[in-house]
């Protein structure tokens, strides 16, 4: 069930709209996310986990906030920092975990891994490990959905340092050209890798490159999921309509740092405990004791949203390994493979 | 009736934009005919939202390809030189090819990339190439690269119906190339080579432009009282190990021929793949013919200098006799 009614609707900041008990579902995803990452920081400090994730700690309110407005049929892309974005499109958590472990009950069969997340039949068509490697993917999307004459969708989320590659560039000229359904969502958190957006780019917002390309783009508090929840709402009932791309600039901090294991030398501890203080989910815990939901009930909802997390990833610790005998599946298709010799 | 190579690969096109609605084509000037013409019409046919202009991104409009055919169209998208998929590399060699194993089976990308390559006319460096051997390099391309007007419009179409993103690869010198098409031929499997001519004393294995100086050399060969066998290979991936294998198994001897620089070239692949199969039929090394490690250069007789032609398939088909 989709967490917002607007049947009956609650005004909040901005223009969104939203039930207490969409509020309190949002809160719940932020939790699901957050212990989502905690356990993989979690795993992979026990050697548990193949390779190197990248957590987005700390940037949760931007996926909550963009993915309540999402159907199924809407197409999700997102970058090496996705768990949050796939989750909040409403993926199997036990599903997400098994493939972040390489086990054969994962999303993608243990192929793909934490970078490489895919959920087709959830709307999300990939995660990717190439920096701004998938914008042009997520307006390909938007074109496919352009030709059915859907109202649906393509959402794609990416950071600041991916403005720096000529594929951001060459595929919002094309969006904007081609007046493609894609909603492009910067994660601005101030880093791109190790490095500080100071010294990536004079641009200091990213919004301004939608500018000279004449789409619609605002910066907005990717911190506070309300606002997130309004902007993105705006954006995409735009979007439906037909009104071609849409750019929404989250500014965010990622209190993890860029892989797990990171040693983040390149920042100060006062620089981090700032960031720390800017929490979604403490935010939003704050506006709904304003609005007089009692702690308790959110004390409730986080320690339910820990203990299901924390139990779907001990099933996915115990799920079954990819048979190595498997290994050549799925690289082509059964119709070309008939022809493959050697 | 006889057709140029431009007009078969128009039809087959226009064809398969009739046969399918999921079919799109894609890329710089297309609805004008593209660089070469070889849409010409198709769009006034189709519509412009079938057979659409691009922006000049292609790494940009590569992905776009890719992201429709996840979600269920057919795209053919026109690069106009191979020599600027350098640009599209990441999503071709990131995206296109790997969604199907990345996602574990979940989502496939079929797509056909039409692009030209080789050199003639004085097209310089950079608009000369030869890169196939790049993307045979990587697992879940396709790589195809017809040799005659007939063959394309086969292999155009297997390709546009195929589920795997697809290289499709015109040698501009075939561009003017007149034959005619059978009627109601059965389209061809991709991943099968075909024998052009049967002999005994060599196999020569080609394909593309390059195919018609295997021809040539062969005729010459003949007079000389040697029998030379000729594998077209149409797609270098899949590769038909198969037909390759008993025909050396005949001949006993081998030689490769392709336009492409030799280095890291794809005769290597193909001559290590004989070298370790079938070591105990070879009578003679296997010999590759291919372009000196340099640049296409602009000036015709250096061109034509560095260009690798008949005489050298037939110096090499000697060498291997005598």
């Amino acid at each position: 069930m989709s967490p917002f009614n607007l049947e009956q609707e609650h005004p909040l900041p901005g223009s969104a709209v939203a039930t207490r008990e969409g509020l309190l579902e949002m809160y719940r995803m932020l939790w699901r996310i957050r212990t989502f990452e905690d356990q993989v920081r979690r795993l992979a400090a026990a050697g548990e986990v193949p390779g190197f994730p990248h957590l987005s700690t700390g940037q949760e309110a931007v996926a909550v906030g963009v993915c309540a407005h999402l159907s199924r049929q809407d197409t999700l892309f997102t970058s090496h920092r996705g768990h949050g974005h796939v989750l909040a499109k409403g993926s199997d958590v036990e599903a997400m975990f098994a493939e972040v472990l390489g086990r054969e009950t994962g999303l993608c069969r243990g192929r793909g891994g934490s970078m490489h997340l895919v959920d087709a039949v959830n709307g999300v068509l990939g995660a990717t490990g190439v920096v701004a490697g998938n914008l042009s993917l997520a307006a390909g999307a938007a074109w496919a959905m352009q030709t059915r004459g859907a109202t649906d969708i393509s959402v794609v989320f990416f950071g600041d340092g991916a403005t720096g590659a000529g594929a951001f560039h060459e595929t919002i000229n094309l969006a904007v050209l081609w007046k493609l359904p894609v909603l492009f969502v910067c994660e601005n958190n101030g880093y791109a890798e190790f490095t500080s957006r100071e010294e990536h780019s004079k641009v200091k917002f990213v919004r301004r490159f939608a500018e000279p390309y004449e789409m619609p783009a605002q910066t907005i508090d990717g911190n506070d999921v309300l606002a997130v929840l309004a902007a993105a709402g705006e954006a995409i009932r735009k979007l439906r309509r037909g009104d071609g791309p849409h750019l929404l600039e989250c500014m965010t901090y990622r209190m993890a740092g860029h892989f797990v294991g990171d040693p983040q030398h390149y920042r100060s501890k006062d620089e981090l405990a700032a960031g720390h203080d800017k929490d979604p989910i403490e935010r939003l815990k704050r506006h709904l004791l304003q609005v007089g939901v009692v702690e308790s009930e959110l004390d409730s909802i986080g320690e339910g949203a820990r203990q299901d997390v924390q139990r779907a990833a001990e099933r996915a610790r115990t799920a079954a390994r990819p048979n190595p005998a498997t290994v050549l599946e799925n690289v082509y298709s059964a119709q070309s493979l008939k022809t493959i010799v050697g | 009736m006889s057709q140029s190579f431009i007009e078969i690969i128009r039809r087959a096109l226009d064809e398969e934009l009739t046969r399918d609605p999921a079919v799109h084509l894609l890329g710089e000037d297309v609805a004008a005919g593209g660089a070469f013409g070889i849409t010409r019409g198709l769009a006034q046919k189709h519509g412009a939202h079938r057979v659409r202009n691009t922006p000049i991104s292609e790494a940009a409009i590569t992905g776009l390809a890719t992201g429709a055919a996840l979600c269920g169209l057919r795209p053919v998208l026109e690069i106009m030189f191979i020599d600027f998929a350098t640009l599209a590399m990441d999503t071709l060699v990131n995206q296109s090819a790997k969604y199907r194993y990345m996602s574990g089976g979940q989502l496939a990308v079929p797509m056909v990339v039409r692009t030209q390559a080789g050199a003639a006319g004085g097209a310089a460096a950079q608009h000369s190439q030869s890169l196939e051997a790049w993307f045979v390099h990587v697992p879940g391309l396709v790589v195809v690269a017809p040799s005659s007007p007939a063959e394309a419009y086969g292999l155009l179409k297997s390709a546009i119906r195929l589920g795997d993103p697809v290289l499709f690869i015109e040698h501009k010198r075939l561009y003017t190339m007149k034959e005619s098409l059978a009627e109601n031929a059965e389209l061809p499997q991709i991943g099968r080579a075909r024998i052009v001519r049967a002999g005994d004393d060599v196999t020569l294995i080609s394909y593309s432009a390059m195919l018609s100086h295997a021809q040539e050399a062969a005729e010459l060969l003949a007079g000389d009282g040697i029998s030379t066998e000729i594998i077209d290979l149409r797609s270098l991936v899949p590769l038909d190990l198969g037909t390759i294998a008993a025909s050396v198994s005949k001949t006993h001897r081998a030689v490769i021929a392709h336009e492409a620089v030799l280095n890291g070239g794809f005769g290597a692949e193909i001559a290590a793949r004989i070298g370790s199969e079938l070591f105990d039929e070879l009578d003679a090394p296997v010999t590759r013919v291919g372009c000196p490690f340099a640049p296409i250069p602009f000036a015709p007789e250096l061109e034509r200098a560095l260009l690798p032609g008949t005489a050298d398939i037939v110096r090499a088909v000697r060498s291997l006799l005598t």
